[in-house]
């Protein structure tokens, strides 16, 4: 009698090319699962994807709401680039990129009909600080304390979520506003200013586009990057070459922090342009889709932002068009990961099929 | 040369975004907050949907947009795709229901819940789900028997305060010894919140529980302990089959029908609309026979007499908490004084947080 057995060998040898085309297999494979379900729930595949992934870019409106969303996301994700890589599990970006906006809300605020070309750099700067700050609290948990950084940082999101709703309900509320849970809509002097008339897209792009620019400068032209990198990899490796691991961590929450306070603030001067309860839809957490599947590589992050951003404006045309639940937009998120996830269980590893005598055994 | 060109290819891009998605035939589309399945507010706002796609009127709608960056481009693609009339259905929705309205003049907009008009295609409309909740005072007032109805609001705005206030006048009317007893929820949809805001209302005392949010919680918590309880926005029965005295029912369906039609005939005008149980956009979900018969007929009656213009939630005279008058003997409050409602009447238990 013959029993199959199963048996999964770590790969040696992965070729750098595949590595980074796997997300485009997941993504082909998410659009074939996808257009399995559309068939299923009844409508014709292609024209479906296309309602999903055309339509919404298919003019100039709909290319700027997609760098509109992707913007934060690409920001967030790099940030969390830095944690990731060096074996820093920062979950709660969410809270990081509301506390930064509360932050930068309140000194938009204090600056309410206030004029000057210096009221929104001050701002910004103080929505970057607000991220750092929070992430901090995870940060020297972890380092002197000892503590769970996953745990800490995801607790830390319902903090900052009833610390917004407490201040947007009550001292802050908007005084001629009914008491409705919202602040006054921020003077001109602190929106970010849009790049074209009739368009949403504004300059927080250029945030994020620096930041792109510099991370790269960062992990891959300096001794620092090179440490994240080593401490990555192994953590022991790190410990006798000497760097100082404390530090390091402290550096990367700092910078993963400062960016979702960036993209917070961005958020509540570009399009929102006030605070209220709902300043983020779960970016924080969607980013953490975007930067895997972006291999933590900034340019890669770029592209995974644009098509996770696509998924939510896909989403909204295909209900609009096709009327199909939002939630399919959620779905195609956990393809994309799931297949992602998936093809790198079979990149890294090899299954073997063992036929073997019951006898052998 | 070259910028014109690129100018040019800019505004021939722009044009066929446009002309794709022109179409002809009338349209309307929704905007809700919330899952079509929610049993709540958004749960009502569809059956209204339902009732004008009933007539032929093609309709569209999206679900669970967020109040924030979202929801402008939501309502710009339903303007841009050619829909004619659309229906925000929050109040989060009002600033970019405006913003939108502004750039598309031909396209009529209806925000619920809002007070800002600010272009002359945008209407504003919503109910006055105070009479249901002075019909609500008259039940609780007879049926309690620890005096202490427990009440679970969400946001200390006019409209909540007014249904507290109408609530407990109404109560105190049949019960002088009535007390409210209320718990900040702070959120419109919360099952868990919401749950245990039921349960401490019912560890204080409270044998009524009544909710100014959505989910079906409240009342099945309610059922559980075996107290009073009142059905929110849609008829809660099923969830609550004994402890449901009645449900306040929203019902849009008139009214969207009646705007649709307005602006597929090209009659459709600005305005500000603020019905209740006259019009039918406040109704009452059958009442419980565990009542009994007379309190039954009592209820009718006086749902018929608001309906009617014959009784007011808010006639005088109406105290505050310290004692200082609002409202004459005899008078009646003005829709102005009810719309921006920031105080507590006499017998409501605390203070409204600021």
């Amino acid at each position: 009698m013959e029993v199959q057995l199963i048996k999964i060998e770590k790969r040696n040898d992965v070729s750098r090319s595949i590595y980074f085309l796997t997300p485009v297999l997941a993504i082909f494979l998410t659009l074939f699962g996808g257009g399995i379900i559309f068939y299923i729930l009844g409508f014709n595949p292609i024209e479906a994807l296309k309602f999903f992934f055309i339509t919404p870019i298919s003019d100039l409106y709909g290319l700027s709401e997609l760098l509109v969303k992707a913007t934060p996301l690409c920001l967030i994700a790099i940030g969390l680039s830095f944690c990731f890589k060096s074996n820093n599990w920062n979950i709660g970006a969410e809270g990081q990129l509301i506390f930064g906006g509360i932050v930068g809300g309140g000194v938009a605020l204090l600056f309410y009909n206030h004029d000057g070309f210096y009221v929104l750099p001050i701002i910004i700067l103080s929505g970057a600080i607000g991220g750092i700050l929070f992430a901090m609290i995870p940060a020297i948990l972890k380092t002197y304390f000892n503590t769970n950084e996953i745990l800490v940082s995801l607790m830390l999101v319902y903090v900052a979520k009833l610390l917004l709703d407490y201040l947007v309900v009550g001292p802050w509320s908007n005084p001629e506003g009914f008491n409705f849970p919202e602040t006054r809509q921020f003077s001109e002097s602190a929106r970010m200013p849009i790049l074209f008339g009739g368009l949403r897209i504004h300059a927080g792009i250029f945030i994020t586009l620096i930041t792109v620019f510099l991370t790269w400068l960062i992990l891959y032209k300096t001794y620092l990057g090179f440490q994240i990198k080593v401490s990555g990899l192994s953590l022991k490796t790190a410990k006798y070459a000497g760097y100082k691991g404390k530090t390091m961590i402290i550096i990367v929450f700092m910078i993963s922090g400062a960016c979702a306070g960036l993209a917070g603030v961005g958020e509540i001067t570009g399009p929102i342009g006030q605070l209220h309860r709902n300043i983020s839809p779960d970016y924080g957490f969607t980013a953490i889709i975007v930067a895997f599947l972006g291999r933590l590589n900034p340019v890669g992050i770029i592209f995974a932002s644009l098509i996770v951003a696509l998924t939510y404006l896909g989403a909204e045309t295909a209900q609009i068009f096709l009327q199909v639940p939002k939630y399919t937009g959620q779905v195609f998120q956990g393809m994309i990961l799931f297949f992602l996830l998936g093809s790198d269980y079979l990149l890294f590893f090899k299954i073997k099929f063992l036929g073997l005598k019951k006898n052998e055994l | 040369m070259y910028k014109l060109f690129l100018r040019s290819l800019i505004s021939a891009l722009f044009l066929l975004g446009f002309s794709i998605n022109a179409n002809a035939e009338f349209k309307v589309g929704f905007v809700y907050v919330g899952p079509t399945g929610d049993h709540g507010w958004t749960y009502q706002h569809h059956e209204g949907r339902n009732a004008v796609e009933a007539l032929g009127i093609k309709t569209t709608y999206v679900e669970s947009v967020p109040e924030g960056a979202d929801a402008e481009r939501v309502i710009r693609q339903l303007a841009q795709s050619g829909h004619d009339l659309i229906f925000t259905t929050s109040f989060g929705y009002m600033d970019p229901t405006n913003k939108v309205a502004k750039d598309f003049p031909n396209v009529k907009f209806e925000h619920a819940t809002g007070y800002k008009r600010e272009h002359s295609n945008v209407s504003t409309y919503s109910a006055r789900f105070y009479e249901g909740r002075t019909l609500l005072g008259h039940m609780a007032g007879k049926m309690t028997k620890t005096n202490t109805i427990g009440y679970i609001a969400s946001f200390p705005i006019p409209e909540v305060i007014r249904g507290i206030n109408a609530m407990t006048l109404a109560a105190q009317k049949v019960n002088p010894d009535i007390k409210t007893k209320i718990v900040w929820v702070f959120t419109w949809y919360d099952p868990g919140k919401e749950s245990e805001a039921a349960q401490a209302l019912i560890d204080q005392g409270a044998d009524i529980i009544m909710q100014h949010t959505d989910s079906t919680a409240p009342v099945q918590v309610a059922e559980k302990a075996g107290v009073w309880s009142f059905g929110q926005a849609s008829d809660m029965q099923r969830f609550a089959p004994k402890s449901i005295l009645t449900s306040i029912i929203d019902d849009w369906a008139p009214y969207y029908v009646e705007r649709s039609i307005a602006a597929r005939d090209g009659t459709w005008k600005q305005q500000d609309t603020w019905h209740g149980l006259k019009e039918g956009m406040v109704a009452m979900a059958p009442y419980n026979s565990a009542m009994g018969s007379d309190l039954i007929k009592e209820v009718e009656q006086l749902q018929k007499d608001l309906a009617s213009g014959k009784a007011h939630s808010f006639t005088g005279p109406i105290y505050d908490q310290k004692g200082n008058i609002l409202v004459a003997e005899g008078a009646v409050a003005d829709d102005g004084m009810l719309a921006g409602m920031n105080v507590y009447v006499k017998g409501v238990e605390g203070d409204i947080p600021q």
